[in-house]
């Protein structure tokens, strides 16, 4: 199919693209459009420790400072780390239940151009000049003193943005409930799956309060409201405790997809079952619970009282328990495995004491009265780069590496896969490491520049050089992602050899109904089973050929997050020019009447013929796959 | 192998030891280096769950090390097909119970710690002629500068704290404009300066910072608020009692002093003319001035907060201050004062202390 639509017009191509229903090309616009951001994210993050690179340096004015920090803050958790995961989401965990398709492959759909769309607003805030400058945590006080409309442009952005992320959350969770192949029970599943789960149901219950702080934000600033503007009786501390409610879930929404690509890793590249497989699953609910009940960790220093302190540092350390049982969980997977270093694995075996040291410094920051002291320093970026770069971002370079062929049925050249890992494996360390003690030493976070004779230099000047190596590492990728897609080798249904689950049974890239006939799934790791009973294609079908029902492709998800692009110009305009209101209306009233076309005319979709696929089976089978 | 295995764990250990060590650094505002109870417990903190982090870490490293020395493909063959092994409830019961008992070890002090720290109880403690018992100093966050405030003293001083050493000292927090947060690394931890409510901690400063690289600590503001965020630094100055007793008599003695002895008499009325709105020579009196109390700014160590404290630095930021901490509330003086009236001006100021 997709062969098919190279060979159509630019102009063809584009609309395909952005018509596509299918969930593997969402899941590949997701990782384009996260990717686009994630570069951003990283150059600002390079301008940053550029400017701490020596002490009292003015390479950017300390305006500026706060534009970059605030912005690579929100686009790395937003628009990189989560879209990113939402493309593996999207491409795999329909794949591995044997789905042809997401339940709602329109709303998939929508759910991207929100996403993306609302990357795109927040962004052009640059091209404004007025640039979010609280922090991506935003918190009341600041944000509502903030001149401009830098703010603006975040609360609105991340409402557009947000309200894709719950809609795909929304979509998965139906998806995984109801969508499961014949003998797919819940234990079953595959860890990638069980984490998309677990993640999207934390989305569902996050996402809302996002959506409600940042409806007070917007009326705060945009509608004379005074949620928290504490002058009229507002508060700001609740902005806090809202954000935070959202806060502490996101970042577990981000890490455990990371725990799945990398449970399916071990598992792959040992050659061996997960170990503790129940263990595990249940781990990943426990620790999508205690999610919800540790926010106020981040709260320590604002006086909540000993009492609040001490009930959340003693929640806040019982996640350990669960986070460890999966890190022994992985260790035990490997041992007495048949360990194969691929990129994949290297980032793997990076991952786990990368993520641990991240793991135990939270642990450091949970017990509060020592939080006091760590708080809002330089240990806390080095803590949630730990976690965050140590764990999710060395999932989605691994993810990449791993899925690479099943998307795009190229291998990723492994030398250059495995340089881009040692550059950016040293050059996390060189970064981060370092920054633990800059804390320990009473440098504060986000701070524009510092005072010489402090004894901060050497130490920010190491930070700086690992980001350089970071960034080299990215850049070989980069290089290494278009020498393969130019060279173009084809591979097959499963390049790596020892592939365990459904999505390494079908052709890479899969046919866009993704399985002639639904599988029948007989075990845990059901393509492993298969083969080593001898069922060299590794699956088992659970019905004959038949009719497959696919959705037709429609623009209007693309033209109804236009018109809330418009309307958030309109609401953030609406109070100095006359022509603000008219667009706020013009843009919402766009959005209901491409709403209402959706309602009104009836798309059932159509039907790939029992021949067409008889036809692509019979092409395969010849040796199609070249 | 395993002799040169066990060589570079030796060696990596000692690197690792090497740069804790060395790694403590500068007194006036290291965390590893405490000087006050408060900073003590936390640092105890610091170093119990440290061991235990350390104990995790080397658990996890062995097991792995082993792991990935033991079962390469690239020993066992190609073809080799390892056991299935489903898992085992044993091992699982131990990386939990193991966990929590590590958990419970660090809970306890940190529930401990987190009463003791938060207990303020002995603020509001009187004499019988009904005075405070403990010194509490009211501190209002600005942008970008402290002002503090010894209600009990009726003094007021800016961006240098100055309190007695070995005695618990209240804190009253609060921001007058946006969140900032209140942090004396090498005293203790932090705490924030809300705008809607005060925030209540103590701290003790058990050594007197005389003999400090700038004789004094350092103080930093720990939240986000602005621009100029990054200089907001204030010093802390501690005394022995004595001291500190003379200095707030000295403080107090600027109450009635209409002009300030031995001092420039043109730059004083450059002084009046221009700054006095919004700055006081006087220490005695109540805090929530629009500017910093200037009474003791001779004695000060920094200018602004965190320029050298001499007259070109002095006169840099009177003539341009959006230029050295952008986004502060004082007017430029560039155009307002000729250069002769800034020197007198600074030299004025310069001339402004308490301490004899």
């Amino acid at each position: 199919m997709s062969s098919v639509a190279q060979k159509r017009g630019f102009g063809a191509a584009l609309w395909d693209w952005m018509t596509t229903v299918d969930h593997k090309k969402i899941g590949i616009l997701y990782l384009i459009g996260g990717g686009f951001f994630f570069v951003v994210g990283g150059i600002e993050a390079m301008i940053i420790r550029l400017q701490l690179l020596k002490p009292n340096n003015d390479l950017v004015s300390a305006g500026l400072f706060n534009d970059l920090i605030t912005m690579h803050g929100t686009t790395m958790i937003f628009l990189a780390a989560m879209p990113i995961l939402f493309g593996f989401m999207n491409y795999i965990m329909p794949l591995q239940i044997g789905a042809r398709d997401v339940a709602f492959p329109f709303i998939n759909s929508l759910g991207f151009w929100m996403f993306f769309l609302g990357g795109v607003f927040l962004n052009v805030s640059w091209f404004f000049g007025q640039v979010p400058d609280a922090g991506w945590t935003s918190y009341a006080s600041l944000s509502l003193a903030s001149p401009g409309h830098g703010i603006d442009f975040y609360a609105i952005g991340l409402q557009i943005a947000g309200g894709g992320t719950l809609m795909g959350g929304i979509n998965f969770l139906v998806t995984i409930i109801n969508m499961r192949a014949p003998g797919m029970t819940y234990m079953r599943m595959p860890l990638f799956t069980w984490t998309t789960f677990v993640a999207s149901a934390m989305i569902l219950f996050a996402f809302p309060p996002l959506t409600v702080g940042l409806f007070f934000l917007t009326f705060d600033r945009m509608f004379d409201a005074n949620f928290f503007d504490h002058q009229m009786g507002g508060n700001t501390i609740i902005w806090e405790h809202i954000f935070w409610i959202f806060g502490h879930p996101e970042v577990y929404i981000l890490i455990l997809p990371a725990f799945g690509i990398f449970s399916e890793i071990f598992s792959i590249f040992s050659r061996k079952r997960l170990f503790g497989y129940p263990a595990m699953v249940f781990a990943t609910v426990l620790i999508g619970f205690l999610g919800f009940m540790v926010w106020a960790h981040h709260m320590f220093t604002v006086g909540l009282g000993p009492t609040a302190n001490a009930i959340f540092a003693v929640a806040t350390m019982a996640i350990a328990v669960p986070t460890g049982v999966k890190i022994f969980n992985w260790l035990l997977t490997i041992w007495g495995g048949s360990i194969v270093m691929t990129t994949p694995m290297l980032y793997a075996l990076g991952f786990i004491p990368s993520f641990v040291m991240g793991g135990v410094t939270g642990v450091m920051q949970g017990a509060a009265p020592l939080d006091y002291q760590l708080h809002d320093s330089y240990f806390i970026v080095a803590h949630f780069h730990y976690v965050i770069v140590g764990g999710v971002v060395l999932a989605i370079l691994a993810g990449v590496h791993l899925y690479w062929p099943k998307m795009f049925g190229t291998m990723l050249s492994e030398t250059l896969g495995k340089i881009t890992f040692v550059f950016f494996f040293v050059g996390f360390h060189c970064t981060f490491l370092i920054q633990h003690w800059l804390g320990f030493w009473g440098m504060p976070r986000r701070v524009w520049t510092y005072m010489d004779g402090q004894g901060w230099n050497t130490a920010n000047l190491i930070s700086s050089i690992g980001a350089l190596l970071m960034a080299i590492g990215v850049i070989v990728m980069v290089i290494n992602i278009i020498m393969t897609t130019v060279k173009n080798v084809r591979v097959g249904n499963d390049p790596w050899g020892d592939g365990r689950t459904l999505e390494w049974a079908i052709p890479s890239p899969p046919p866009f109904y993704n399985f002639t006939q639904t599988p029948l799934v007989r075990g845990l790791d059901t393509v492993w089973i298969e083969k080593q009973e001898g069922n060299a294609t590794g699956l088992t079908f659970a019905e004959p050929i038949t009719d497959i029902h696919m959705p037709h492709g429609s623009i209007i998800p693309f033209f109804m997050t236009v018109g809330l692009f418009i309307a958030g110009f309109g609401a953030m305009y609406h109070q100095e020019t006359s022509w603000g209101l008219p667009l706020l209306i013009f843009g919402l009233a766009w959005t209901f009447v491409s709403m209402a076309m959706r309602s009104l005319k009836d798309d059932l979709g159509y039907h790939v013929t029992k021949e067409e696929i008889q036809a692509d089976i019979n092409n395969a089978s010849k040796g199609g796959q070249n | 192998m395993m002799k040169g295995l066990k060589k570079w764990r030796l060696f990596s250990l000692l690197a690792v030891l090497t740069v804790f060590l060395a790694g403590c650094g500068q007194e006036e505002l290291s965390t590893l280096l405490p000087a006050g109870q408060v900073g003590k417990d936390q640092f105890k903190l610091l170093m119990l769950s440290s061991g235990i982090m350390l104990f995790v870490i080397l658990v996890v490293v062995a097991i792995y090390v082993v792991a990935l020395i033991r079962f390469r493909r690239s020993k066992l063959g190609e073809d080799f097909i390892p056991e299935q092994v489903e898992g085992s409830h044993k091992l699982e019961l131990v990386w939990t119970i193991i966990p929590i008992i590590l958990i419970i070890i660090l809970a306890v002090p940190t529930v401990y710690y987190t009463y003791k720290l938060g207990d303020v109880k002995a603020m509001e403690e009187v004499n019988d002629d009904g005075k405070a018992k403990h010194l509490v100093v009211d501190v209002t966050a600005k942008l970008y500068w402290w002002e503090f405030e010894y209600p009990e003293l009726g003094i007021v001083t800016a961006q240098e704290l100055v309190v007695p050493t070995k005695e618990k000292i209240y804190f009253n927090l609060k921001a007058a404009d946006v969140k900032h947060s209140f942090w004396i690394p090498a005293i203790g931890g932090k705490m924030d300066t809300n705008v809607e409510n005060l925030n209540k901690f103590y701290l003790t400063f058990d050594k007197e910072s005389e003999g400090l690289k700038d004789g004094v600590f350092y103080g930093k503001c720990a939240e986000l608020c602005g621009p100029s965020h990054s200089l907001m630094d204030f010093k802390v100055k501690t005394l022995p009692r004595d001291e500190f007793n003379a200095w707030a008599k000295n403080m107090k003695a600027t109450e009635d002093a209409k002009s300030v002895a031995n001092a420039n008499a043109d730059g004083e009325k450059v002084f009046q003319a221009s700054c006095a709105t919004c700055h006081a020579v006087s220490g005695a009196g109540q805090g929530g001035a629009p500017g910093p109390n200037l009474a003791s700014f001779g004695d000060r160590n920094r200018v602004a907060g965190f320029l050298e404290h001499n007259e070109k630095d002095l006169k840099e930021w009177i003539k341009n201050p959006q230029k050295v901490k952008p986004g502060n509330t004082m007017p430029s003086f560039e155009n307002q004062l000729s250069d002769q009236e800034l020197d007198d001006l600074a030299e004025y100021l310069l001339g402004l202390s308490v301490e004899q």
